[in-house]
């Protein structure tokens, strides 16, 4: 749990991370500490591409052997694409959280701009939460 | 801060998770605790379960006072070192926890009872073995450790004196031997062959670590409970409780009504209850990808394939690392298909009802679709 978190990235109290895109869009998956504290992944659950959802909205699911949870989207937008990967191999969640256990990709509503954790916010987050 | 094992301290070193289990803090997984099941499956898995509570019982009448306290008959143990699985029930027929229970001497018998039921165990025995004048020892200076898998015997002998190795494999399933300061079972709770060795204390940590040399893999209550679902094995408190009597837990096999004049705690109950068509634990499978889990609703397929009515719920639900598919108990209503439908938040999901266990000695035992 020591290692650095990836300094590109913006993260959510939740537990999510969002990585801004060259095109404009963002993609969104959950932190390494969210994986570790769920455990073996074995079932995720990503929403429908053309979904719109809230800033906060309940709209992915990932359960690990011991427990489901669920995913907020940090930013308000509609879905664009989703990892079709981890229907099969829930497990990139565990092994590889900031890259191939990517959820989803969403495109923007440009009318709300999103609150989101810069890395050094989310480390205290963590700091204080233990 | 929770009760210890004499093993905690190598648990946090292994940079186990720690959780609480019954009051006690005991470790989760060691990492994957997919791996560690499978290791289970495979080779051989090593589990600190010194949570659990060892009795002494001794006396003159000791098998007379079991045979009123077990529901299933101790009179079956007829060679000393034999082992038996019961339930000790109330006079409703509820279950107040199940045990082993190993015949020792004809003046000596040993329980093993689960953790989070210790006191109120200790309690029930007491009061009930004044009556036969029998002494109740808790042996809180045992540790239990649990090597399981199909090379789990062959690792532990090797721990062993070659004069000893003989008897530790030579010893019958559901058996078990002093041999020097251990007291060595085959018996488990994950469905593969193995031993449960109980120790002294100040011996655990070292024959730990020997363990692991030998190759056996750490494994925490996590896969414990993966591996004892797959084998159809019932979780106290989850499966059955106080309100449940066994006939309807999936544990008819282990009450002993015959014969018919050894009057045992919750008999009359349960004989009432024998027969009356009431809920039954069975095992599911769910049709497609996702995880079941304890409370979950069950019911009946409609023909237009929506809910129709309620048979139960799921009272152990987890995903089955051996079946890639999750695997639940469930209390259900008599009904006469095979086909439920599981409601996971919301959504109504296929499931098919078996006849546990799922996965016994590595092999599936139920087929997927």
């Amino acid at each position: 749990m020591s290692e650095q978190l990836p300094q590109e990235l913006q993260y959510t109290k939740s537990h999510e991370w969002v990585r801004s895109l060259p095109n404009g869009q963002v993609e969104v998956g959950i932190t390494d500490h969210a994986q570790s504290a769920l455990g073996d992944l074995v079932f995720v659950e990503v929403p429908q591409v053309g979904r719109t959802l809230a800033a906060g909205e309940a709209c992915a699911v990932v359960e690990s052997v011991k427990a489901a949870s669920d995913v907020y989207s940090p930013v308000a937008g509609r879905v664009v694409a989703r990892n079709e990967e981890l229907a099969q191999k829930p497990e990139l969640l565990n092994s590889d959280p900031y890259g191939a256990g990517w959820l989803m990709r969403i495109e923007l509503d440009a009318k709300t701009p999103a609150a989101l954790l810069r890395p050094s916010e989310y480390e205290q987050f963590l700091k204080e939460s233990e | 801060m929770g009760l210890k094992t004499p093993l905690y301290d190598t648990h946090v070193s292994a940079h186990a998770k720690i959780i609480d289990f019954g009051g006690w803090d005991m470790p989760l997984s060691y990492g994957s605790q997919i791996e560690e099941h499978h290791a289970v499956r495979r080779d051989a898995g090593l589990f600190d379960v010194s949570h659990m509570c060892v009795i002494d019982l001794t006396g003159t009448r000791t098998r007379e006072f079991l045979r009123h306290l077990l529901a299933n008959d101790v009179a079956r143990l007829a060679v000393p070192g034999r082992a038996l699985y019961s339930c000790m029930l109330l006079p409703t027929g509820g279950v107040i926890d199940d045990l082993i229970v190993y015949f020792l001497t004809e003046s000596w018998f040993r329980l093993v009872v689960n953790a989070g039921t210790r006191q109120r165990d200790l309690a029930w025995i007491r009061e009930h073995a004044a009556a036969f004048g029998v002494a109740v020892r808790e042996r809180s200076d045992l540790a239990i450790l649990a090597v399981q898998g199909p090379n789990a015997r062959d690792k532990t002998a090797t721990l062993l004196s070659a004069a000893h190795r003989g008897t530790a494999l030579g010893l019958d399933r559901f058996s078990a031997a002093a041999i020097d300061s251990w007291f060595l079972a085959r018996t488990g709770y994950t469905g593969e062959d193995g031993f449960e060795i109980m120790l002294p204390g100040a011996e655990a940590a070292e024959t730990w670590r020997a363990l692991v040399a030998q190759g056996a893999r750490p494994a925490g209550l996590g896969a414990r409970d993966t591996l004892r679902l797959e084998a159809g094995m019932n979780l106290y408190g989850n499966d059955m409780d106080e309100t449940r009597h066994p006939l309807e837990s999936g544990l008819a096999w282990t009450v002993a009504f015959e014969p018919q004049g050894r009057d045992f705690i919750g008999r009359e109950a349960l004989v009432r209850a024998r027969g009356d068509g009431g809920p039954q634990l069975v095992g599911l499978v769910l049709g497609e990808r996702g995880v079941l889990r304890s409370h979950q609703a069950v019911s009946a397929a409609a023909a237009d394939g929506s809910a129709g009515e309620p048979l139960g719920e799921v009272t152990s639900g987890t995903f089955s690392p051996t079946l890639n598919r999750a695997i639940a108990l469930a209390r259900l209503e008599p009904q006469p298909g095979a086909r439920v439908l599981v409601d996971i938040r919301g959504k109504p999901h296929a499931a098919r009802i078996v006849k546990p266990p799922f996965v016994r000695n590595g092999k599936p035992l139920v087929e997927i679709q």
